[in-house]
């Protein structure tokens, strides 16, 4: 799944004591002579993989400290969260610091920023790496104070001892002190101690993001770069058969035309004549089309019968169970867009046999693999460095663009290339989030309990994110292409179609299977939350049919089935801060939802519950409010954290009212806002309120996509309670409402 | 007192009298008793659905319902020439709407335009059409509206100066102007063909907009379908005066009509989106006898009428020349969109074949490059970027001009600069209180070069 | 040559007249807060204010912009002097990936500066052209709010309201 790991290293020298930058080793790859010997228990997070501390913290002789990760900023807020947990256990003020981000040159190879593993991977490694850091530092004061280290303390970037003496990091630092491999043991702060972690502390992006300072990888601007425009193929698996060039060559400003088989590119002095001489080179060609896409209205005929790879991935049984009502539910997503709002933009650089790419690409690593795969150079000539785009919300774009744009600074040896992708070009080429089946059947027993669960989930694999060159689009369509991977299940316990397929409740019988379907016939990779997303939305739909069979609250009904504690009391904050009472009865028009998750069964919990208003006469749904609890573990920024779940609430509420690819016999057909509409203002709801459950010391939790699960069912099952039908096909329209309503 | 003088006398007493009486007669319409709000549940289904597709056909909820507030509750603002009337509320509310209204007062407000409690309304309401609703669709009419959900609203006062403001006066204006049964079936017409006719001179009220009317704010009944006025937007003419540089056919009415667009016409938007957002959801057969009789309305096209965007694009370079700067920001501005190919109803339209560079009025081209095309909730719809904030007077009348020079063969309109100060105050009224369009064009197979 | 008038300064641009005023912003005068989001007038990341108003600058050509002024995020304040829109978005944290968010503000700046004391509802339909896919727009609407209520009380202390009493 990771690239293989390249032994690097850096010396920066102020003075003989600065600390190296180093990258990971595992014993496997070791190359350095003092790696040690004997391999101690595998350290926790991204440890495992870059054990040694220097590659997480430098501190240099003047005192400037800085902090490595490989995980890259998506406006999660991770750059001041990772800042934040660094400063607490190195004892400094939060301004002290600074985070350097995913680069293949300088940071450990972590993979991609996906999954809502980045507080458990770097936030963990960094939170030992600092701890570790500031106890060497300890003990080197210790030898050269001659006391005890127990009479020392740490605070503002320094040593003290009992009579006042202070020694600074900077003073203190010496040789390779930090290159070490991390202890199985820290001394951890006492979450009871924290100053840093734990505040709402601004985020150190923002403030550039609202005066036009430069923050994305769309602004950056080097000396001589050049546009560049991609002029795609108009569907997939297109043969540009004729393309006429010469008048597009002689365009003002135009300065080559890239032509790699089907690749076909346009390179400009300025923006805007690089987009006319794409309209123009667009015009002068004709393809060959032979796409054949299925019938969009037709997915659950299409996804059910395509071949498959069925796995049991859950069984329990207790005969002693036995069910007395069944009922059974089939729940479908379509194919949904990350749409991220800033199209995919990589400016990339070739000088002397060395590639550089700026990228907004979520795994530098991997995809550097691949960009130097498809350009058959090595590795090691290629860096990618991630510089923030906007959201993408998994595999959008941005490997593709990044891709493009070495392909094409390739043929522009020294001038930087910017490629900037159209908003047309990313609805229509972007990976979509796949189009899912979820079958759905229990029964319960006399007490009104669920005496047996059978859940059976319909998928493409949810990942097919570089690696290999033939994930990106460039590689398939050069002269000499490179193949598509095969696509591979990611596996449990995260999973990708199967992601929260297993239950998180308690059932005495349960059967979960895994139907993992290879053939693609749209392009799909990971969107947010991958299989949870719809996943969620059944279990959770089809625990409120239960309910309802059962005459039970929706609530006590969960409850009933769920052991766990931290599940528990997520589920009973969000209830309780909403107001739902059992027996409630809704205004007229509107109607109560609850819903609830533990992301991946192991990540964040959150449980919601929202309040919908049906307009009879139109079916028009409007989100009125929404209450959440989470328990994401330890917190480290509680403000990030709601502004994660409130955004997470908004967001899914668009894919579940709204979302999805619209795409003829031939080409995608929803390809800018127009065709893909979601959310705007007049749909915004009146309030959105998330109540943290804080767990000091507990492991970080990851909850990036703890809430799109829950908020699509708990809307959903709000949507049931207004109108007394129950919808089961994503999105939930207007005009299914309607119908619904009327039928 | 002479004889004479007493005769005369008496007979002028008699005169005054019956005239007087007459006047009374005229003006003077019985109440109707309150009724208790029957309970909705003692309507038969059937008629309340059949009263739904009937309240879409006649567009009720366009005119009674303000843009985030109730469904029927009245209270949009309907600018006419002698003031701003609110239409009311017809939600069955008991106090504030028709709740106790019986069906015959219903009816009788339908058919002669009279509030249950005899009041004359002002004909803003359209009764001058619906008085051809047939009692059985106002039957199912009043069954729907029965079944809604009560709002309270109080209604609005009128904005009315004297005398239009004393509705004894609309007896007056009914007694010259109400025709009741305008509409009878014409036996060497097919059937589908009447269904349109009932449904287009009935509920369906077209020529409300699409007639222009007299000074006292009748529709002139000689000049059926030659265009008219609604919300500060033209509503064209429907008859043989048809601007359309493509002529209408059947087919393509009903398509419009049922899709909200037609390659060769353009995007139903401004007041008609709500129209042709209604008649989406009604049975598609009433849609076709629309469709059927309005192409019989606009008759066989002159022979000169086809090919005219051919005409147009030749057009391009006379235009440009005397009118560059218009030239410029159509080419700056516009092309980019309108040229570039993609099909309708999410490319620009041809503008050879717009029919709002080709009417008379230049108020709805004006309307629509300043407000643009909004965006509908949810749903895959067009978006047209307006250029209110980006042009001034100045550049919006000469792109005006422009448009009207290349893409139409049409002489030059007058007065643009006063159309584009109109519409840029009143656009704005209209987009804040106009409820919307419920729902897009209908999802068409279309392609495009990603 | 065109001259373009950005934020109180004149630039003399090598720009067409068809060029929209996005990619002078962004490519001549090297300005960031103006986004390319969409090019086509459909989500409002590339919003500037000209001659007072709210304007999506992909769709508008230079040739538009004669003796105009143009006021991007940048001319509002900086980092160590805030405008109150920017101050307000900082304080409430208004942003996820940040890139809707300049395109908001402007508008935003468009609506108080003409209504100083917008409703809810009258903010929302202001916001409607905009497109927030990190589903941001709480914050944005409460940071709306509460650059409302800072610049009433910046105008409240400032020495020209004080003279005009």
């Amino acid at each position: 799944m990771n690239a293989p790991i390249i032994l690097d290293r850096r010396r920066v020298l102020a003075g003989g004591g600065a600390l190296i930058i180093s990258f990971s080793l595992t014993s496997a790859f070791a190359q350095q002579q003092d790696a040690p010997a004997a391999p101690a228990p595998s350290p926790p997070g991204s440890l495992k993989t870059s054990p040694y501390l220097d590659a997480w913290i430098r501190i240099d002789t003047d005192g400037g400290i800085t902090v490595f990760t490989g995980k890259a900023e998506l406006g999660q807020g991770f750059r001041t969260a990772f800042q934040q947990i660094a400063a607490e256990e190195l004892d400094v003020a939060f301004g002290a610091l600074k985070v350097v981000t995913a680069d293949t040159k300088v940071t450990a190879n972590e993979g991609y920023t996906s999954g809502s593993n980045s507080m458990k991977d770097s936030g963990t490694a960094i939170q030992i790496a600092a701890a570790q850091a500031r106890e060497l530092l300890v003990a080197e004061a210790a030898k050269r104070l001659d006391l005890p280290v127990e009479n020392l303390r740490t605070a503002d970037g320094a040593v003290i001892a009992p009579d006042g003496k202070r020694l600074s990091y900077g003073e203190l630092v010496a040789g390779d002190m930090l290159h070490v491999q991390a202890q199985p043991k820290s001394k951890l702060k006492n979450p009871a101690t924290y100053k840093v972690i734990g505040q709402s502390v601004p985020r150190v992006d923002i403030p550039a993001k609202v005066t036009g300072g430069a923050a994305y990888v769309q602004d950056m601007r080097l000396p001589g770069m050049v546009h560049a425009r991609v002029v795609r193929p108009p569907s997939y698996g297109a043969q540009l058969i004729e393309c006429e060039t010469s008048a597009v060559e002689k365009l003002p400003g135009v300065v080559k035309i890239v032509r790699d088989g089907n690749f076909l590119a346009v390179v400009a002095e300025k923006e805007f004549q690089s987009i006319k001489a794409m309209n123009a080179l667009a015009a002068a060609t004709k393809w060959k089309e032979t796409a054949s896409l299925p019938k969009q209205d037709d997915l659950l005929a299409v996804l059910t019968s395509l071949p498959s790879q069925n796995t049991t991935i859950f069984e329990r049984g207790n005969a002693s169970a036995t069910g007395q009502k069944t009922i059974e539910a089939t729940y479908t997503r379509p194919y949904q867009a990350h749409g991220s709002i800033g199209p995919s933009c990589a400016v990339a650089q070739f000088v002397d046999g060395a590639m550089t790419v700026w990228t907004h690409t979520q795994g530098v690593y991997p995809d550097r693999q691949g960009i130097a795969e498809m350009l058959r150079m090595p590795p090691a000539s290629v860096r990618l460095i991630h510089v923030e785009g906007s959201g993408c919300y998994g595999h959008n774009g941005a490997d593709d663009a990044a891709a493009d744009a070495a392909l094409i600074a390739r043929a522009l040896p020294g001038r930087p290339v910017r490629v900037q992708w159209m908003r047309e070009q990313e609805h229509a080429w972007e990976p979509y989030g796949p189009a899912m089946v979820t079958k759905l059947k229990a029964s319960l027993d006399g007490n009104g309990k669920i005496a047996d669960w059978n859940f059976e989930v319909f998928s493409n694999t949810h990942s097919m994110r570089p690696g290999g060159a033939g994930s990106m689009l460039a590689a398939q369509h050069m002269a000499q292409p490179f193949a598509l991977p095969a696509p591979r299940p990611l596996p449990l316990p995260e999973g990708g179609g199967d992601r929260n397929a297993i239950p998180f409740y308690n059932f005495p019988n349960a059967h979960v299977v895994h139907h993992f379907i290879p053939a693609m016939p749209l392009r799909i990779s990971a969107m947010r939350a991958l299989g949870a997303y719809h996943n969620v939305f059944s279990i959770e739909s089809f625990m409120d049919e239960l309910a309802a069979l059962a005459g039970a609250d929706p609530v006590e009904f969960r409850l009933k089935h769920l052991d766990d504690s931290r599940g528990r009391d997520v589920i009973e904050k969000a209830a309780q801060s909403f107001g739902w009472k059992a027996g409630q009865t809704s205004p007229q028009n509107r109607g109560f939802g609850f819903a609830f998750a533990r992301y991946k069964n192991l990540a964040a919990y959150c449980a919601i519950a929202s309040e919908v208003e049906v307009n009879r006469e139109t079916g028009r749904p409007r989100l009125i409010r929404a209450v959440a609890a989470v328990d994401s573990g330890q917190v480290v920024n509680p403000d990030g954290l709601i502004n994660q779940i409130e955004g997470a609430i908004v967001q899914s509420m668009s894919w579940t009212l709204y979302e999805s690819v619209s795409f003829d016999d031939t080409r995608i057909t929803s390809i800018d806002w127009q065709t893909y509409p979601i959310l705007r203002f007049d749909a915004v709801p009146e309030s959105v309120e998330v109540h943290i459950i804080n767990r000091p010391g507990q492991p970080f939790l990851g909850s990036g996509e703890t809430g799109q699960g829950p908020a699509a069912a708990s809307i959903a099952n709000a949507i049931a309670n207004a109108t007394g039908r129950r919808l089961r096909n994503l999105p939930l329209t207007r005009k299914r409402i309607k119908e619904a309503i009327d039928a | 007192m002479t004889r004479s003088a007493r005769i005369i006398a008496g007979i002028v007493a008699v005169v005054l009298v019956a005239a007087v009486a007459a006047a009374f007669a005229i003006v003077w319409r019985p109440a109707f008793a309150t009724i208790d709000p029957p309970a909705p549940q003692t309507f038969d289904a059937a008629l309340v659905k059949k009263g739904r597709d009937l309240a879409a056909i006649g567009n009720c909820n366009d005119c009674h319902t303000v843009r985030g507030a109730k469904n029927f509750a009245g209270g949009l603002p309907v600018p006419t020439p002698f003031g701003t009337i609110f239409s009311s509320n017809i939600t069955p509310d008991a106090e504030t709407g028709i709740g106790r209204w019986s069906e015959a007062a219903f009816q009788r407000a339908m058919r002669s335009g009279v509030n249950r409690e005899g009041q004359h309304l002002y004909p803003t309401f359209p009764y001058d059409h619906f008085t051809n609703v047939s009692d059985e669709d106002d039957r199912a009419l009043y069954a729907f509206l029965m079944t809604r959900q009560p709002v309270r609203a109080p209604a609005r006062e009128n904005q009315l100066s004297f005398p239009f403001n004393q509705r004894f006066a609309i007896a007056g204006w009914k007694l010259l102007f109400l025709r009741h049964d305008t509409y009878q079936p014409d036996p060497r017409q097919s059937a589908e063909w009447n269904r349109g006719a009932y449904l287009v001179e009935g509920l369906a009220h077209c020529g409300a907009c699409h007639t222009p009317r007299n000074a006292l704010g009748a529709e002139r009944n000689s000049a059926q379908f030659a265009g008219g006025d609604v919300d500060n937007w033209h509503a064209y003419a429907l008859n043989d005066q048809s601007h359309s540089p493509v002529p209408w056919t059947a087919d393509a009415l009903f398509a419009y009509l049922r899709e909200g667009f037609h390659p060769d016409h353009g995007t139903a938007r401004g007041p008609m989106a709500e129209v042709v957002s209604n008649l989406s959801s009604v049975p598609s057969s009433d849609v076709r006898a629309i469709a059927v009789y309005m192409a019989g309305v606009s008759g066989t096209p002159a022979a000169d009428r086809k090919g005219q965007d051919e005409m147009a694009l030749a057009q391009g370079k006379t235009a440009a020349r005397d009118n560059a700067a218009g030239a410029s920001i159509y080419a700056a501005a516009c092309a980019s969109c309108h040229e570039n190919g993609r099909p309708l109803p999410y490319g620009g339209i041809n503008l050879g074949r717009s029919t709002a560079i080709s009417s008379p009025d230049p108020r709805n081209l004006a309307n629509i490059v300043l407000s643009g095309v909004r965006a509908v909730e949810g749903e895959r719809s067009p978006i047209m970027p307006g250029f209110a904030a980006s042009m001034n007077d100045e550049q919006a009348t000469a792109l005006l001009n422009y448009l009207r020079a290349r893409f139409s063969n049409q002489p030059a309109w007058t007065g643009v600069d006063k159309t584009v100060q109109d519409a840029r105050r009143t656009q704005t009224v209209f987009l804040q209180t106009s409820p919307g369009p419920r729902n897009a064009p209908a999802d068409p197979m279309q392609r495009d070069k990603p | 040559m065109m001259t373009l008038k950005v934020n109180g300064r004149e630039h003399q641009v090598n720009a067409e007249a068809d060029t929209p005023l996005l990619y002078v912003l962004r490519e001549d005068i090297k300005l960031n807060a103006a986004k390319f989001g969409c090019g086509l007038g459909q989500c409002g990341a590339c919003t500037v204010i000209v001659d007072g108003k709210a304007v999506l600058s992909c769709v508008t050509p230079m040739v538009l912009l004669e003796g105009k002024q143009v006021t991007t995020l940048e001319g509002l304040g900086t980092i160590a002097e805030p405008a109150p829109i920017q101050r307000a978005f900082m304080e409430e944290q208004a942003a996820q990936c940040g890139y809707c968010i300049a395109g908001m503000m402007m508008r935003a700046q468009a609506l108080l500066q003409r209504n100083s004391k917008p409703t809810d509802e009258q903010i929302r339909a202001e916001l409607e052209p905009h497109l927030c896919r990190c589903g941001t727009h709480m914050r944005i609407l409460r940071a709306v709010h509460r650059a409302a209520r800072l610049m009433d009380t910046a105008d409240a202390s400032s020495p020209a309201s004080r003279s005009a009493r």
